[in-house]
């Protein structure tokens, strides 16, 4: 089970709600992915009309929401969209993401540790996007992140773990849920993550893009639970060289 | 390096020579990269890159949907005012054609923000002639507040202003502007602006630079297709894309498109466009940029619209009416060009339904707006 601040999931498959090409295709979709989290941005929320296709369907599944905070370039923005999100959602649970960055939408380390301290002292349950930076990590569990939430690779690249060197010394190190956000592209990415040992992993753009979402879906959640199954049952290690048949210290047990 | 600076190291002849010397080769190398630079845009603009159209257009499919997933933005145009002090060869507008002049008194505003809101709005353009007296900071500093309690997202294309100016309308609620250069040709561009401060190229050449220093969240650039040669103006265009990009890092870019349409007392398009060379035109731009927004006014006709939905373009205007007061008063003989697709929003967001997208009308929280 993946637990973030004393809450459970048995699904370790995270799911965003953007980029799909209706309301419907995105419920059917996370269904197919047995997805028990899913995050929304704030800002496609209209709460003065209702009028939008991502709440309902949502509510519909039952699944808990994660609101978050993209649009938001400042620790500023971040912390007002965050207070805005709590009272119309009625959630403690936000997915920290401030990206100034508008080309690779890379997140900002400064103002995300500055907002993540605000808003743990506020009472949010703290699901920061970051680098995979591992002192970064470390920084962001210390002002008391319930999970961090490295990225793999630029957001909606498809470009799988570019950080993997980083995200290994960070799921070494952690002691809050490691979750590797963005990048993942294909579920064997997802399946290789797991199999690190990070504690779930957080996927949209290749759900939502793929010609056939529900089927993605579902490739998504087989992956994730495979990798999570090798990770617990121990994989073999992995070598370059042949383990010599004729060792040449063998002599010295003779001896 | 200011903008200004750099444009002086390009000859404009030379880059059309470049770009129609650009051969098929060039074209294929541009398409098998996977980042691309001026030099490869020249030749997918080229007429060589005609040849290529097609793959071009599924290469843009796919970087649009993976950067934007299968969404398109909606937007609309509020005309506040047509008075403008400039004389422009194209512009239904010039203050020297005969035009009933109107600008929107502050209860009007209110009631035509009322008729977009009921349309399902929730991004607005503001757009005015320019009339820096009657229609200046003064009027923008009563409108905005207004306009801002009913819409999130408020973009204005008015006539290019200070950069104090600018970052005071962004406290009251500005997002984006969209400050066209028209022509990045100095001859050309004097030979289609006669009077008015529209006549100084360098204070508009400089304008995305005061927007950027006054931290606006998104600025729009283009060329008024038909004034010159299309290929070499956008070429400038996406220069100065570029240019932007790497300085003003935090702001978001969009790109328009516009061709010349009829309008009273304006000339004919003399350098034309053909659809074709538009899909190639708009492939380019993607091709070089994949998170550049590009954006489709009702100009183009619904039918050409429907067709381009998934190729390359972000967002889109619907039910535009191009004359101050149009939203809850209907009165042709105010308005600044003819639109070619009438049909009214929720009609547009079907048709982009039927393309397999969703329709995304609101995509803006206030709170990441600059107000004090």
């Amino acid at each position: 089970m993946l637990t973030i601040a004393n809450t459970q999931f048995s699904s370790r498959l995270i799911t965003g709600t953007g980029k799909f090409a209706s309301g419907q295709s995105m419920q059917a979709a996370l269904s197919a992915s047995g997805t028990e989290l899913v995050t929304l941005a704030l800002k496609r929320l209209d709460l003065v009309q209702n009028k939008d296709d991502i709440l309902a369907p949502l509510q519909e599944l039952g699944v808990r929401l994660l609101p978050n905070t993209s649009g938001a370039k400042t620790a500023e923005e971040a912390v007002f969209a965050a207070r805005l999100a709590r009272e119309a959602l009625g959630t403690n649970w936000l997915k920290l993401e401030i990206h100034p960055d508008q080309r690779y939408l890379l997140p900002d380390p400064i103002e995300t540790l500055k907002a993540a301290e605000q808003l743990v002292k506020e009472g949010f349950i703290v699901l920061p996007y970051c680098g995979a930076d591992p002192v970064l990590c470390m920084r962001l569990q210390e002002v008391g992140c319930a999970a961090v939430m490295p990225l793999g690779a630029p957001i909606g690249s498809n470009r799988g773990l570019l950080s993997k060197d980083f995200l290994d010394i960070i799921v070494e190190q952690s002691q809050v849920s490691v979750i590797v956000d963005a990048g993942i592209g294909a579920p064997s990415h997802a399946a290789q993550a797991m199999e690190m040992g990070v504690d779930a992993v957080l996927v949209n753009t290749a759900i939502a893009v793929s010609p056939n979402p529900v089927a993605m879906g579902r490739a998504f959640k087989q992956a994730v639970s495979a990798g999570r199954t090798a990770f617990e049952a121990g994989l073999g290690s992995v070598q370059k060289n042949a383990e010599a048949s004729s060792p040449l210290t063998g002599f010295l047990e003779h001896l | 390096m200011s903008f200004a600076a750099l444009l002086e190291n390009w000859d404009f002849d030379d880059v059309t020579l470049q770009i129609n010397a650009c051969t098929e080769a060039d074209v294929r190398r541009a398409l098998s990269k996977s980042k691309r630079d001026l030099q490869d845009f020249m030749a997918l603009i080229s007429p060589a890159g005609d040849a290529f159209l097609e793959e071009m257009a599924q290469q843009s499919y796919r970087l649009t949907r993976q950067r934007f997933g299968n969404t398109l933005q909606f937007y609309i145009p509020l005309y506040l005012s047509n008075l403008c002090a400039n004389d422009c060869t194209y512009c239904g507008f010039s203050m020297s054609n005969k035009l009933k002049r109107k600008t929107l008194s502050l209860d009007e505003i209110e009631a035509e923000c009322l008729a977009i809101k009921a349309m399902g709005f929730d991004s607005l353009l503001l757009v005015t002639g320019e009339h820096e007296t009657k229609v200046g900071m003064d009027y923008f500093r009563q409108a905005l507040p207004i306009i801002k309690r009913h819409f999130s997202y408020l973009t204005m294309e008015v006539q290019p202003l200070a950069e104090a100016e600018y970052r005071e309308l962004c406290q009251l609620g500005l997002d984006a502007v969209l400050v066209y250069q028209e022509t990045y040709r100095r001859r050309t561009y004097a030979k289609h602006h006669l009077k008015g401060k529209k006549m100084d190229f360098d204070w508009r050449l400089d304008t995305p630079e005061r927007l950027g220093r006054a931290g606006i969240d998104k600025m729009g650039l283009g060329v008024l297709i038909g004034l010159d040669d299309w290929r070499t103006d956008s070429f400038f265009a996406a220069l100065h894309l570029k240019y932007l990009q790497k300085t003003y890092w935090r702001s978001r870019y969009s790109l328009s498109f516009p061709r010349l349409r009829p309008c009273s007392g304006g000339l004919v398009d003399k350098t034309q466009m053909s659809d074709r060379q538009l899909v190639q035109l708009i492939c380019a731009y993607r091709l070089l940029d994949g998170e550049v927004e590009l954006s489709l006014s009702t100009r183009e006709s619904a039918q050409f619209r429907d067709k381009l939905f998934p190729i390359g373009i972000t967002s889109l205007s619907a039910g535009s009416s191009t004359q101050p007061g149009g939203y809850a008063q209907a009165n042709q003989a105010l308005e600044q060009f003819e639109i070619d697709d009438s049909r009214a929003p929720q009609d547009v967001a079907v048709a982009v339904q039927n393309a397999g997208m969703q329709p995304v009308w609101k995509d803006w929280e206030k709170g990441y707006s600059k107000i004090l």
